[in-house]
């Protein structure tokens, strides 16, 4: 299985920056990371660490500063106009908001349309057919086909931006905060529909998120972003039983769990403060200031990916003997 | 063990009329509050619970929103007779109530420092100085950094979790008998998350009071809440403390909404268990028990009369389903709950 997975995507030392009053904001700072076919990464961090600005990367939205972004082996940057196009209908992408996310003034049916007529994919005939069964594929059906957005509930509207990401049969979907704006039991049917159509389509998922305990249902691989920088990639299970990273474990420890009794047991790694401004970064480790076990070292190298164990990175100096 | 009831609500019903018809979205709920304790009114987007404690705190629009009946007694007045006058002596004061989302609900064109200060001036006859003085002593209560410069600070200068003890702070200042929560705690990150419910656990001890918290996220019930009601279309379907409604729920909603939040102890399922379908439609509510639709384990008597409240042996457990009525002969579900893989 390890030795004959080829990547999708690949991200090589990417840097996103934004010009801002104060200075640089170093929303996505070296970042690199290979998300293999039929693989689902889960990238995971709480807001303002550069998920989101991330994935719009890998969407071909913003244009890194520095590094590669790879697509099947070639980067993104270098396309024709026509390679270009076909880049849009290859990597898809499922917003967080499913209220923002659907044009209120078009119905159903012409939103899961729109992409399918820009690249001519079918035929008049043939579209409204196709429209029909991906409706069918996310748990919708016909009548749904000529209502507005605005007649759907949050988890039924999800399943709309999934049907209208999976109309181009692309090969990599970032899925951006999914879930987060519904319900718990809505999270779970979202989160069972994506593995479902992941089974049957073969298709490979950048799944975004800050929710720890969800993420873990879906991914195989889970990477931990903190200000720009992965801290640590590993395994799904690995992260959850086997982590180094200071960062990874509160994080870990701040996910309240669902039992009275567990959480009265439990010991909590509160962190202190917020997350610092990427504008001014420190010049060590980023994560020093809150860190419980920085020292010398921390504040003064910025620590890179370093590997543990087999496929499994942690960026800290003091990985292992804390 | 004091347990003095500071507020009860009984049989509340409250209907919006809209122009489909009236929507019933709290159908006959009672549910009371001890002194320095948290309850938890625990349910999905949509099952009353918010329109509940608007009601209670008076913040219901009367123009198409109205209450139909029950009473709210808090210190032994109804709260619902009150006149809007009076009522306002009572909001901010006794009652105060902490919101979702601290971004939409703080005021972008005033300082945060005013805003803590405004209920406290509102409520006392006191300086601004004493005002001031007051709001950096409640600032440092809730361990907010440099409160003096943060206060002369406006909301967008702020973080989530900064704003949230905003938000905290001004629902605190006037030492109200009772803080409504309302889902405190869904728009922050995990770390921050966890802060936010250490400090709203300590402030009980600290300052006298009780809390109402509003959630559909059961780990923030396990942290925080002393017993726990839970809601379903506009109705109260199971009710007990906290261990017992966690560890021996008897409704099988109770059972879906324990099922579908994933549990970091344990082993991940193969596919996570999810209540299928979605909650009824409250302009004409099912006659039968309203969660039959979804329920795995509906019977015929399910889909044609209201269950009725079943006690349990657990001090104060009571649940409405038909499954546990006596004559119920042949029991399905599960016994008691393990891990996300039950269910169907």
């Amino acid at each position: 299985m390890e030795n004959n997975r080829t990547p999708i995507l690949e991200l090589k030392d990417v840097k996103t920056y934004f010009r801002v009053p104060r200075g640089v904001l170093k929303a996505v700072n070296g970042v690199s990371l290979t998300i293999y076919k039929g693989e689902t990464v889960g990238l995971v961090g709480e807001s303002g660490c550069g998920k989101s600005t991330l994935g719009k990367t890998i969407m071909r939205l913003y244009r890194p500063d520095e590094g590669q972004v790879l697509f099947e082996g070639k980067d993104i940057w270098s396309y024709r106009k026509k390679e270009k196009k076909e880049y849009t209908k290859n990597v898809q992408m499922i917003f967080q908001d499913p209220y923002a996310c659907l044009d209120p003034l078009s119905v159903v049916s012409d939103i899961v349309a729109e992409g399918m007529k820009i690249h001519k994919m079918y035929s008049k005939a043939e579209l409204e057919n196709r429209v029909l069964e991906l409706l069918g594929m996310v748990g919708l059906n016909r009548d749904h086909a000529s209502r507005f957005p605005h007649e759907f509930s949050g988890g039924q509207r999800q399943r709309i931006g999934i049907a209208r990401a999976l109309s181009l049969e692309p090969k990599l979907i970032v899925c951006d905060e999914p879930i987060s704006a519904l319900d718990v039991s809505i999270q779970a049917q979202v989160v069972n529909l994506l593995k479902r159509l992941q089974k049957e389509m073969g298709l490979s998922y950048l799944f975004v998120t800050h929710d720890l305990s969800m993420v873990r249902q879906i991914s195989n691989r889970i990477a931990v972003m903190y200000l720009g920088s992965l801290v640590e990639i590993a395994d799904s299970e690995d992260i959850y039983s086997k982590n180094y990273h200071p960062y990874t474990r509160a994080l870990l420890s701040a996910i309240p769990i669902a039992d009275p009794a567990v959480e009265r047991e439990r010991k909590r790694i509160l962190l202190q403060g917020d997350v610092p401004s990427p504008v001014n970064l420190p010049e060590g480790c980023n994560f020093c200031n809150r860190c419980p076990y920085a020292g010398e070292e921390c504040r003064k190298k910025k620590p890179e990916l370093r590997q543990m164990e087999p496929g499994h990175l942690v960026a800290c100096h003091r990985a292992g003997k804390i | 063990m004091e347990n003095k009831k500071i507020l009860e609500v009984r049989d509340l019903v409250v209907s919006f009329d809209t122009f489909q018809g009236s929507v019933q979205a709290v159908r006959g709920v009672s549910w009371y509050l001890n002194r320095k304790e948290t309850i938890a009114i625990v349910g999905e987007s949509g099952c009353g619970k918010t329109v509940t404690i608007q009601t209670v705190v008076g913040l219901n629009p009367k123009k198409n929103g109205s209450v139909k009946g029950g009473e709210v007694l808090f210190e032994g007045k109804n709260l619902l007779d009150l006149t809007p006058k009076q009522m306002r002596k009572v909001q901010g004061n006794q009652l105060s109530i902490i919101f979702q989302d601290p971004f939409t609900y703080l005021n972008p064109t005033m300082t945060v420092g005013e805003q803590i200060m405004e209920p406290y001036l509102q409520h006392h006859a006191v300086s601004r100085e004493e005002a001031r003085q007051k709001a950096i002593e409640i600032l440092k209560l809730i361990s907010l950094p440099s409160p003096e410069e943060n206060m002369k600070r406006y909301p967008h200068q702020l973080s989530g979790g900064m704003r949230q003890r905003i938000m905290i702070a001004m629902a605190l200042i006037c030492s109200p008998r009772i803080v409504f929560a309302d889902e405190p705690t869904t728009a922050l990150d995990v770390t921050i998350q966890a802060q936010i419910i250490e400090l709203m656990n300590s402030l009980k001890e600290k300052i006298d009071t009780s809390i109402v918290l509003i959630t559909h996220d059961m780990g923030v019930v396990a942290n925080m809440a002393d017993r726990i009601y839970v809601m379903y279309a506009g109705q109260i379907v199971e009710h007990g403390d906290s261990d017992t409604v966690f560890h021996r729920p008897k409704h099988p909603y109770t059972w879906g909404l324990l099922n579908s939040v994933p549990r970091l102890d344990k082993k991940v399922a193969d596919d996570l268990y999810s209540i299928p379908g979605t909650p009824p439609d409250l302009i004409e509510p099912p006659k039968g028990c309203a969660f039959a639709a979804r329920c795995p384990y509906a019977m015929n008597i399910c889909r044609t009369s209201q269950p009725p409240r079943i006690e349990f042996e657990e001090k104060e457990h009571y649940a409405s389903c038909w499954l546990n009525h006596p004559e119920c002969i042949r029991r399905r579900g599960p016994v008691r709950r393990e891990g996300a893989s039950d269910g169907k």
